[in-house]
């Protein structure tokens, strides 16, 4: 059972986000593996490893060859990656990302399934996974709390606004995981430091056939919005339950 | 020229057309032209609706035999335009469903895709997005530049729905072609999770519990306030992935987009993931330790201290008033 897992590499969530000159998300400092990537890669991990043979594989779309997130993931146990790192790719739009990632899937090997997460942490377009499985014309179930293979098929549970559908679906497939269908694993020591040898292959967007990228929106006006005018923020004293009280009265709501 | 031609993907319940649906039908009307709607199923008693709210086409997939919606309805909305309907422009509420046949449709058609909007503007042939970035605090307005359809997906509650707008409403079949190797994932059972009381997206009040409520029985807090307050309960992301509640309670990003008189945030430091889904509330009231809390910025009233204390005690105040 061979898994590839698309894992995006991501400006540090926790850090203010920056816009770059050309008003597209600024990404040229050091990216860590986004954290809703980690579930999908434990979850490739553990298919892999309950089928008793194969590998996870990783693709990854970044710029200047960019592979902290990437060592991250290898870290926990995937064997290699296949890394697109382009200049001529900065700001892509998620359609041409579906493009590259179908180049470097070609790249990663013979595969069952593609795990992907349901969108990135700082993009969240959340259409890169179903556009990727139209580009391999692939069937595909997004939204996954759970994943089982059982011979040439995969079940999967899949978050629905009401509740949750089951679905089988024939392989090779894509599935797009929620947080939380796993819980990841921490790198080991032993993982990080064999990580360091594993195999990345760094390709350009001409390597994968992708001549000229373009995307046909741009960015027009960018404005900060209007704030919210400043509210009453109190220290409890252990009487503010009042004020919360007099808050809901004065609204009517009680 | 000009945009005349304009879809949106609708979706129906029980012969009831979402809200989202109406919401985006109404603003589609605004923008002048024709609106057809694009139904996931049949349309059924909701075509009245769809109708009054500005559909003077309703192309309907008929049932979808356990396909799931991306494949199967971008299939048959790419049917549709072969066959010579080509749209300007079409609209796609941001969940699910429509994501996921926006995504299939953008390869399809081998266009862009805007998503996560909150308005759209018509100048001429040309059309433009507003989207909020950086849990709000900016807005991004973006325009397509190359050809027509353009795909663009907008979150729930960003446009008032209104009827009355008189659309002729006929119904034609748009049904779903063969998928060839894309049609391979079948819905063999549905589960619906049972909840009581009103929904989060519709109610009045909303009450929701984070990560600082400390363990997952002490949400139990916020289902009595909730309840106490005729509202809904809501949850962060933090929770539902943690597994205390289901994904249904989720506010934010990923989960319901809220707009309730009162949004009352209990132990919810305030991530962008979940600020967007909540900061149209009229009136927020944030209970948290940490003073630093982004939840605090966007607070009418915000309370520094333990939700362990304040929340019994808010109960206990609410009671006794009966």
């Amino acid at each position: 059972m061979n898994v590839i897992v698309c894992v995006k590499q991501i400006p540090d969530p926790a850090l203010p986000g920056e816009l770059d000159a050309d008003n597209t998300l600024k990404r040229d400092g050091k990216l860590i593996l986004d954290e809703s990537d980690s579930y999908g890669v434990e979850m490739a991990l553990q298919l892999v490893g309950a089928a008793g043979d194969g590998a996870v594989t990783l693709v990854s779309m970044a710029p200047n060859d960019e592979v902290s997130g990437l060592r991250t993931a290898l870290a926990m146990g995937a064997e290699k990656a296949v890394l697109v790192s382009d200049p001529s790719l900065a700001g892509a739009d998620a359609l041409t990302t579906a493009k590259v990632l179908a180049g470097a899937v070609g790249k990663a090997g013979d595969y069952d399934l593609v795990i992907a997460g349901t969108e990135s942490s700082d993009g969240y377009t959340g259409t890169v996974p179903e556009q990727l499985a139209e580009v391999l014309g692939l069937p595909s179930v997004t939204f996954a709390k759970t994943i089982a293979v059982d011979g040439g098929t995969v079940k999967v549970d899949r978050q629905t606004e009401a509740g949750y559908d089951e679905v089988t679906c024939s392989l090779p497939a894509v599935v797009s995981v929620t947080a939380g269908v796993v819980e990841p694993r921490y790198p080991s020591f032993k993982g990080i430091m064999a990580a360091k040898s594993k195999p990345v292959e760094t390709v350009t967007a001409a390597d994968l056939g992708i001549e000229s990228a373009s995307w046909a929106q741009s960015i027009t006006n960018v404005e900060d919005a209007p704030e919210r005018e400043a509210g009453e923020i109190i220290e409890d004293d252990g009487e503010t339950f009042n004020k919360i009280v007099e808050f809901l009265d004065n609204l009517k709501v009680i | 020229m000009g945009i005349d031609n304009i879809w949106v993907f609708a979706q129906t319940t029980d012969g009831e057309a979402s809200s989202a649906t109406l919401e985006l039908l109404t603003k589609a009307n605004s923008l002048g032209g024709s609106v057809s709607a694009f139904v996931v199923g049949s349309a059924g008693e909701a075509a009245a609706a769809l109708a009054d709210h500005g559909a003077a086409k309703i192309y309907e997939t008929g049932d979808l035999g356990g396909a799931l919606p991306g494949a199967s309805v971008s299939a048959a909305m790419k049917a549709v335009i072969d066959g010579g309907d080509s749209p300007d422009l079409i609209m796609f509420p941001q969940n699910y469903e429509g994501r996921d046949v926006m995504a299939r449709l953008s390869v399809k058609l081998d266009r862009t895709v805007l998503t996560n909007s909150t308005d759209v503007s018509v100048d001429g042939d040309s059309v433009s997005v507003a989207t909020p970035i950086f849990g709000g605090a900016k807005i991004v307005t973006s325009t397509f530049t190359g050809e027509a359809p353009y795909l663009a997906a907008f979150r729930p509650k960003s446009f008032e729905p209104a009827g009355g707008a008189g659309g002729a409403g006929e119904v034609v079949a748009a049904p779903v072609p063969d998928l060839g190797t894309t049609g391979g994932a079948n819905v063999t059972a549905v589960h619906v999770e049972e909840t009581s009381g009103p929904k989060l997206d519709e109610a009045a009040v909303v009450v929701a519990g984070g990560r600082g409520l400390g363990e997952a029985e002490k949400f139990d807090m916020v289902e009595q306030l909730a309840k106490q307050l005729k509202g809904a309960p809501g949850a962060s992301r933090a929770i539902v992935d943690a597994g205390w509640v289901p994904y249904s309670y989720q506010v934010g990003q990923t989960g319901k987009v809220v707009k309730p008189t009162v949004y009352v945030a209990a132990g919810i430091s305030g991530a962008t993931q979940h600020m967007v889904g909540m900061k149209g509330s009229k009136n927020i009231i944030a209970i948290n330790k940490d003073k630093e809390a982004p939840i605090f910025g966007v607070a009418d009233l915000g309370i520094v201290g333990d939700v362990h204390k304040v929340l019994p005690q808010l109960l206990e105040a609410l009671n006794a008033r009966g």
